[in-house]
């Protein structure tokens, strides 16, 4: 067993450390969270030519053959420099629905596209009714001749506003809750049908509310099975969730340290007032919070290429769970501990807080992971 | 010991309610339901509303326009107000420097002042807080030098809640910089049309601009408008900082948040039913109103004690109010953060900024991020909960 990270990768984390030390400065991330898109096209095609968009591609799309463990250094880096790039949703979640269900055709067509930085893609999944449900879909496709017909809402698409392609689940059969029957489909955001509303995150990113009304795509924009696509989904969103345990932790590692120079740093009393046990003690809770927190994301990192997949999809729950509540804490904590300070839009604290609080509500938060692996039988069931 | 209301106790309850359910205009009734900021505008309005009636200033002494209604009246009083979500009424004004004033003002500024305070024809803010001094608030700098028939007050103040639209702060300033911390600083009252104020608006981690900067440069301040003696200020911020305590714990507010909660709750789906059927959630809703509950009945073994012991006079009870009655509005928000789930994430500018775009998902969500964000804030304010903390066991415990 061997927790530490090769020489390779260690270079690797360095390098997108500097990179994106180079390019987040405080009023430079607001400046990348004001404009258009609400991130950066610079960093974005230093980060490909870097192949970070192709960290888990076949090397026939563009792959620099890296696996979860290269995603996880890079999410814990993003995580640190709060970056507002749509890794998450291009990379992670976009690319990774096509790397499981795209045949060879749709990934060579798109895949070298998203590698090179030139594609953007989301993942349209969410609708008014599911909150967290993922089998949960309402929105409807229908076959006509050879094409498919598209029809309903998606609610908070990721980076949906920025996005080239759209991903969107769909109801091919069954009803609303059935695990049968959800379809995954690659539609242009420009398509006919297709209404974008894009708006900032509580964190200072971007999403977009979706409304499809008569979408017509071909028979090509079917990605896999298109009856079957919900396991590639769990797959998927299981992924997604062992990358942002990664950002948390990045995040979370950061804001700790900033605290702690506060408590170092801030007088009050004619003393520093790390010097009050009180404070001590906090932070040092904040630690263990922070490393309980890094362990699970270590965790959920290795079960990323489990195959059993309840077994996989347990302890990214376990992840999820452990990420929420740490992430909590140490939000909570570190803006308790600043003081008036903590509270200004101005001091950095509070933009990882709502970043950590939008991580926990994103798929799931702790409490909804903690009731479905309760009722599944627990974490270690016999 | 009778922990019941009297009936006629309970008669008065009703009363205060009706005339509440009339008198709330509809705009902020809406609003109290959508859970969106009150507006200077609106605060103002309800204030008048309620010293038209003779009800602003309840806990003022009845020559100053108070009630005289008895402790466990207050009580009722404010819990009814708390729960009917209507505007709670400007603290700085009514429960801080009013109460001073009258306490230790004189007769000239009790005639020019009070009035204006109880109809909110003033909007006071609080001076005290500074960069170097926060929960340290002896350590404060500004200065204020006599010159003749004036202060000449120079410095900065900061988080000062709604200078923007304050007409007057109540400051606390050095008069002899050679006396040792507490011992040299004044109470001051100044006009912030003074020429020499500059007012600096400080965006809060919500998105919002409630808290501000204050320099002042070179402010002229009549010495009429010096509180009580020069040097003796400590004091009166003493009496100040312990004297709200039945209002801070916000009892009935966070009650009145609890029953919004489960509302939304009960329409929200989770899995195959709503939130409302999810146990845990249950539970830790149920866990929240235990909690209340139990303050309550403290604060009301507070009320009770007040209607025998010496008005006014600090009790370090009050942090126990303070330190559960933050920590409860706080766990509130989380929870209805919960509730909405990924409806909580869309950012949403609030009407007042002439926003006028359809709500982006449900109506009641916009706010609920925002609330849970900005109520961080309870527990470092009015003296944070680690100093709470230190009170109890420095002024209860003896530790
Ligand atoms: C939204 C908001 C509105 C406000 N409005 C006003 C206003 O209108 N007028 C005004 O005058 N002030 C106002 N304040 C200021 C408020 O009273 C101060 O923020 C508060 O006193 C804490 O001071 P500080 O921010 O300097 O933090 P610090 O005093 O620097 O405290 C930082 C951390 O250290 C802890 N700490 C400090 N000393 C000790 C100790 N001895 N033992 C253990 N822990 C300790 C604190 O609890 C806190 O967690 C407001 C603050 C906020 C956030």
């Amino acid at each position: 067993m061997d927790f530490d990270l090769s020489e390779e990768q260690s270079l690797f984390k360095d390098v997108i450390g500097r990179l994106l030390a180079g390019h987040y400065a405080f009023a430079q991330r607001d400046t990348y969270a004001r404009s258009e898109t609400g991130w950066s096209r610079e960093v974005w095609s230093r980060l490909a030519e870097m192949g970070l968009l192709a960290l888990s591609f076949d090397a026939a799309h563009g792959g620099s053959g890296g696996g979860p463990v290269e995603t996880m250094i890079a999410m814990e880096e993003f995580g640190r420099a709060l970056a507002l790039e749509p890794y998450l949703a291009t990379v992670v979640l976009g690319a990774g629905l096509l790397r499981h269900c795209a045949s060879a055709e749709q990934k060579s067509s798109l895949l070298p596209r998203v590698a090179s930085g030139g594609l953007i893609l989301a993942f349209a999944h969410t609708e008014r009714q599911s909150r967290y449900d993922l089998h949960d879909v309402a929105c409807r496709a229908r076959r006509d001749g050879g094409a498919w017909i598209l029809d309903g809402e998606k609610m908070v698409v990721l980076h949906g506003d920025s996005a080239d392609v759209l991903l969107v689940t769909a109801r091919t059969a069954g009803g609303r809750r059935d695990r049968g029957g959800i379809g995954l489909f690659a539609v242009d955001a420009g398509a006919d049908g297709v209404t974008r509303r894009g708006y900032a995150t509580q964190d200072g990113r971007r999403a977009a509310h979706v409304a499809l009304a008569n979408v017509r795509v071909d028979a090509v924009a079917a990605l896999g099975d298109p009856e079957g696509a919900l396991p590639v989904v769990e797959r998927v969103v299981d992924e997604a969730m062992a990358a942002l345990a990664a950002e948390a932790v990045g995040v979370m590692l950061a804001l700790h340290a900033q605290t702690v120079d506060h408590l170092r740093t801030r007088r009050q009393f004619g003393a520093a007032i790390g010097s009050f046990q009180a404070l001590q003690h906090r932070a040092a809770d904040m630690y263990v919070a922070v490393e309980q927190a890094r362990s699970m994301a270590m965790l959920a990192t290795m079960m990323v290429a489990e195959s059993d997949h309840l077994l996989r999809h347990r302890h990214i729950a376990a992840a999820k769970i452990q990420i929420g509540r740490s992430g909590r804490f140490v939000g909570q904590q570190a803006i308790q501990l600043h003081g008036g300070i903590g509270m200004t839009a101005e001091c950095k604290a509070g933009h990882a807080f709502k970043r950590l609080t939008t991580i926990d509500t994103l798929f799931g938060d702790a409490d909804h992971h903690l009731c479905r692996l309760a009722a599944s039988g627990g974490l270690e069931p016999d | 010991m009778d922990l019941r209301f009297t009936s006629d106790e309970l008669a008065f309850r009703a009363e205060v309610r009706g005339f509440i359910a009339a008198a709330l205009p509809e705009p902020l009734r809406t609003k109290a339901a959508l859970g969106r900021p009150f507006s200077k505008d609106d605060v103002v309005a309800w204030t008048r509303i309620l010293n038209a009636k003779g009800w602003a200033v309840p806990h003022w002494p009845v020559e100053r326009g108070g009630t005289g209604w008895d402790p466990v009246r207050q009580y009722i009083f404010l819990d009814a107000l708390q729960q009917s979500g209507a505007p709670q009424m400007l603290s700085f004004g009514v429960n801080m420097v009013g109460p001073v004033i009258i306490a230790f003002g004189n007769e000239a500024q009790k005639r020019r002042f009070l009035p204006r305070i109880a109809n909110l024809d003033d909007w006071w803010c609080q001076g005290f807080s500074e960069p170097g001094a926060g929960s340290d608030l002896a350590s404060l700098r500004t200065a204020a030098r006599r010159d003749g028939g004036h202060y000449v007050v120079n410095g900065q103040k900061t988080w000062t809640t709604f200078a923007q639209h304050a007409d007057w702060m109540f400051c606390l300033v050095r008069t002899d910089p050679a006396a040792k911390k507490q011992k040299g600083i004044s109470f001051l009252l100044v006009d912030m049309r003074t020429p020499g104020i500059t007012v600096r608006p400080i965006q809060t981690i919500d998105g919002g601009f409630e808290i501000n900067e204050v320099f002042l440069d070179d402010v002229r301040v009549p010495v009429e408008n010096l509180v009580g003696a020069e040097n003796e200020g400590w004091d009166y911020a003493k009496f100040l900082l312990g004297n709200e305590r039945t209002g801070i714990a916000r009892v009935g507010q966070t009650k009145e948040w609890l029953r919004r909660i489960r509302r939304i709750a009960a329409q929200e789906r989770d899995g195959e039913g709503t939130m409302l059927d999810n146990r845990r959630f249950r539970e830790r809703l149920t866990a929240i109103e235990v909690e209340l509950k139990a303050l309550e009945m403290t604060l009301l073994r507070v009320v009770a004690g007040e209607r025998k012991s010496e008005r006014g006079k600090p009790d370090p009870v009050s942090s126990i109010l303070k330190l559960k009655g933050s920590e409860l509005q706080q766990a509130t928000t989380e929870l209805l953060l919960e509730v909405a789930g990924p409806h909580a994430l869309p950012w949403q500018p609030q009407q007042e900024d002439g926003w006028n775009e359809p709500p982006i998902g449900p109506d009641w969500a916009a706010t609920v991020a925002p609330s849970y964000f900005n109520h961080r804030k309870v527990s470092i304010y009015g003296g944070s909960n680690e100093i709470q903390r230190n009170i109890i066991a420095k002024a209860i415990l003896g530790l």
